[in-house]
């Protein structure tokens, strides 16, 4: 984790933009990122994620702005010269070589000598864990093993900066999850800058110490996983990072930073605010699942939470992930509300009527960008 | 139940064997059969009218007499010459098809490469003699622009018949290649690039070991084509083109020597699959994964 402001960042982004055609796939795009630190851009699929990265590489020249790599500018400079790797979104290993040969390749093409090449290329497939699979082909390592070989054939290069593009992407769900854990131990271990790319919401937060969340070739918010998790700059990054309840409806009064406004069917709630709304305002909520506390009764709530009643309509068991779904009384809006770890509501079923409640300071809402 | 299925075995196998009937007859009819009666007529001699011994007496001349095997060889090393050259001409070609036109932009490159196809190769042969003969169009334009001072003969040079090999062959070598090179994974270029690598080391370690399938069977056509084109080499080079099938003609149809003739057919069937052979192993390719390229 990098936080002094006395190291210079090893990646400028300032106001990039490209355009393919009529159509702006990135625009006016502006981040920094610290040196050694793991920065993920996170955003829908064809939000223009691969073409920003592609720039950051050198593969196309944007069409405004600037892009400087360690300080420096990178205007005019080829990919073979930038102080840059990338590990491809389907690894890109070359077929026709060894494991040993395609980490080695980006050596030899410095003019490192053979011997020289095979020692490095060796120690650092011994410290990705893949000691003696140098001269295996690449088709018989496993799906994570090749992930490893093309990480250790950019990182063997030293470079001041590694791109990464949904690296994971093929990879079946059970070893993602173990990916994840080791992309992260193998960043700290190398304290090499990473800049990647994804549209798995929790591979950005659980990596990240910063992340970009793009939306339409913009930056919709940039901050750590906390911050985009807890204070959501806009309503696509409240709907995008992390479950969420969205609630739309129409304000019905501001009170400093609460604002009341109706859900539909006389459902009247109060949540925090991030602007100043006008009665009869569009608004746009979102409570996270486990923001929100089940109760059989509303004396049970905690004290200042409004009793609110639905439905269940059906239990996600899934360990400690469980939740219920429930309709609210007056709404008829569908909700999704965290069980607690306890098992206390374990009982639950379909059709039981339940209460609920949640802390106004934790649901926050956005003007409306519904009708 | 057993018995049906065995019916439907055998009716399949009835359906196979009708089905390959034709190309069988034809490679009996046409190729075998003929090639068993050469060789025949290439192990004898005549020793008086209508009196034949079986004999070496053909091969032996050949080894004897040296005008036979340097045309031979001349030919072979030539054939090589052309289809390495084709080559060369051809890989920018495909290249292009294969990665940087798109749509529209690739299928009339290819139709371009098709072109010298749609007139016969007769007609095709002449058209190159018209241009190139000592009173013809491009003498004419090199006088007219002051390159020579007298129209020259461009006909008859090695030259010409390696440009008029080249010209024929270029599609054979084309479409193998556009295969193999559009098999290529883009971002493996870009991972090599993106690496540290430029044009050069990328096409010898990435570009060429991807797509020598497709060179190799490009090159074995085009060589096959070359050594057994009569044509070409007949009409662009004239008295001197001295072109192993020529020699081969001239001993059937001039010299009614068939046994000399069916001898050197012999002679050159080996020397296109010895070359074969060797061009396989020199490049590691398996000849079936080769033939799935053509
Ligand atoms: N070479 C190109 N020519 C024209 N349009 C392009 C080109 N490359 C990308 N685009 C367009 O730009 C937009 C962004 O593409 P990009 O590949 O950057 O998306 P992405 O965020 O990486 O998506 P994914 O998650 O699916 O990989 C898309 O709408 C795409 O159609
Ligand atoms: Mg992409």
């Amino acid at each position: 984790m990098s936080t002094g402001a006395a190291a210079a960042p090893d990646l400028e982004v300032s106001a990039v933009t490209k355009r393919f055609a009529a159509h702006v796939a990135v625009n006016e795009v502006s981040f920094s990122v610290a040196r050694g630190s793991f920065f993920s851009i996170l955003g829908p699929s064809g939000c223009g994620k691969t073409t920003l990265l592609r720039m950051i590489a050198g593969f196309i020249q944007p069409d405004g702005g600037g892009i400087a790599i360690g300080g420096r500018d990178m205007r005019n400079v080829p990919p073979n010269k930038r102080p840059v790797n990338m590990v491809f979104q389907h690894l890109a290993l070359f077929p026709m070589m060894s494991v040993g040969e395609n980490v080695a390749f980006g050596l030899a093409r410095r003019g490192v000598g053979r011997a020289e090449r095979t020692r490095r290329a060796e120690a650092m497939l011994e410290r990705v864990g893949l000691a003696g699979a140098a001269s295996k082909r690449t088709d018989e390592l496993s799906g994570g093993q090749r992930q490893r070989v093309a990480i250790a054939r950019s990182l063997v290069l030293e470079p001041t900066l590694l791109l990464l593009d949904e690296p994971l992407g093929a990879l079946d769900l059970k070893l993602r999850e173990h990916m994840k854990v080791e992309l992260k131990q193998l960043q700290s271990a190398f304290g090499t800058t990473f800049v990647y790319i994804t549209h798995d919401q929790s591979e950005a937060l659980v990596l990240s110490d910063r992340v970009g969340v793009m939306n339409h070739g913009r930056f919709e918010q940039l901050g750590s996983p906390q911050e985009l998790y807890y204070s959501p700059a806009t309503s696509f990054v409240a709907g995008f990072v992390g479950a969420n309840n969205r609630l739309t409806g129409t304000v019905l009064a501001q009170d400093g930073a609460l604002v009341e406004f109706d859900a539909g069917g006389g459902l009247h709630l109060r949540v925090r605010a991030n602007a100043a709304f006008t009665r009869g305002a569009a608004v746009d909520a979102f409570i996270r699942p486990e923001a929100m506390t089940l109760a059989r009764t509303p004396a049970e709530l905690p004290p200042g939470q409004s009793a609110l009643s639905g439905e269940v309509t059906d239990m996600l068991f899934d360990g400690a992930n469980s939740v219920v779904l429930l309709r609210e009384a007056h709404s008829r809006r569908e909700l999704r509300i965290a069980l607690p770890q306890t098992g206390a509501f374990a009982d639950l079923r379909a059709g039981a009527r339940i209460c609920f409640g949640f802390d106004p300071g934790r649901a926050i809402c956005f003007p409306g960008t519904h009708g | 139940m057993a018995e049906t299925a065995a019916g439907a075995l055998w009716y399949r196998r009835l359906v196979l064997a009708l089905l390959l009937a034709p190309a069988l007859l034809w490679l009996l009819a046409l190729i075998v059969l003929p090639h068993f009666d050469l060789a025949l007529l290439s192990f004898r001699a005549r020793v008086a009218p209508r009196e034949y011994v079986a004999s070496l007496a053909q091969y032996r001349s050949f080894f004897g007499e040296p005008l036979y095997w340097h045309v031979f060889v001349r030919t072979a090393l030539l054939s090589a010459f052309a289809t390495a050259l084709t080559l060369l001409v051809a890989f920018p070609i495909a290249w292009i098809i294969a990665k940087l036109a798109r749509g529209r932009m690739s299928a009339l490159l290819f139709v371009v490469c098709l072109i010298p196809f749609w007139v016969s190769e007769t007609v095709r042969t002449l058209g190159w003699m018209i241009l190139l003969r000592e009173s013809g169009v491009l003498p004419a334009l090199l006088v007219h622009l002051g390159i020579t001072a007298q129209p020259v003969e461009l006909l008859y040079h090695d030259a010409t018949i390696l440009v008029g090999l080249v010209y024929t062959s270029l599609l054979f070598m084309v479409v193998p290649l556009v295969g193999s090179l559009e098999s290529l994974d883009n971002s493996l270029i870009e991972a090599a690039y993106d690496l540290g690598g430029k044009g050069w080391p990328i096409l010898r370690t990435i570009v060429i070991p991807h797509a020598a399938p497709g060179i190799t069977a490009g090159c074995i056509v085009v060589f096959m084509l070359t050594l057994g084109n009569y044509l070409t080499p007949t009409l662009l080079g004239g008295k001197n083109s001295l072109w192993f099938t020529e020699q081969i003609y001239a001993q059937f149809i001039t010299r009614f020597n068939w046994e000399q003739g069916a001898a050197f057919g012999f002679l050159l069937l080996a020397l296109s699959t010895a070359m074969v052979w060797l061009g396989l192993k020199a490049s590691g390719q398996r000849f079936s994964d080769v033939m799935r390229r053509v």
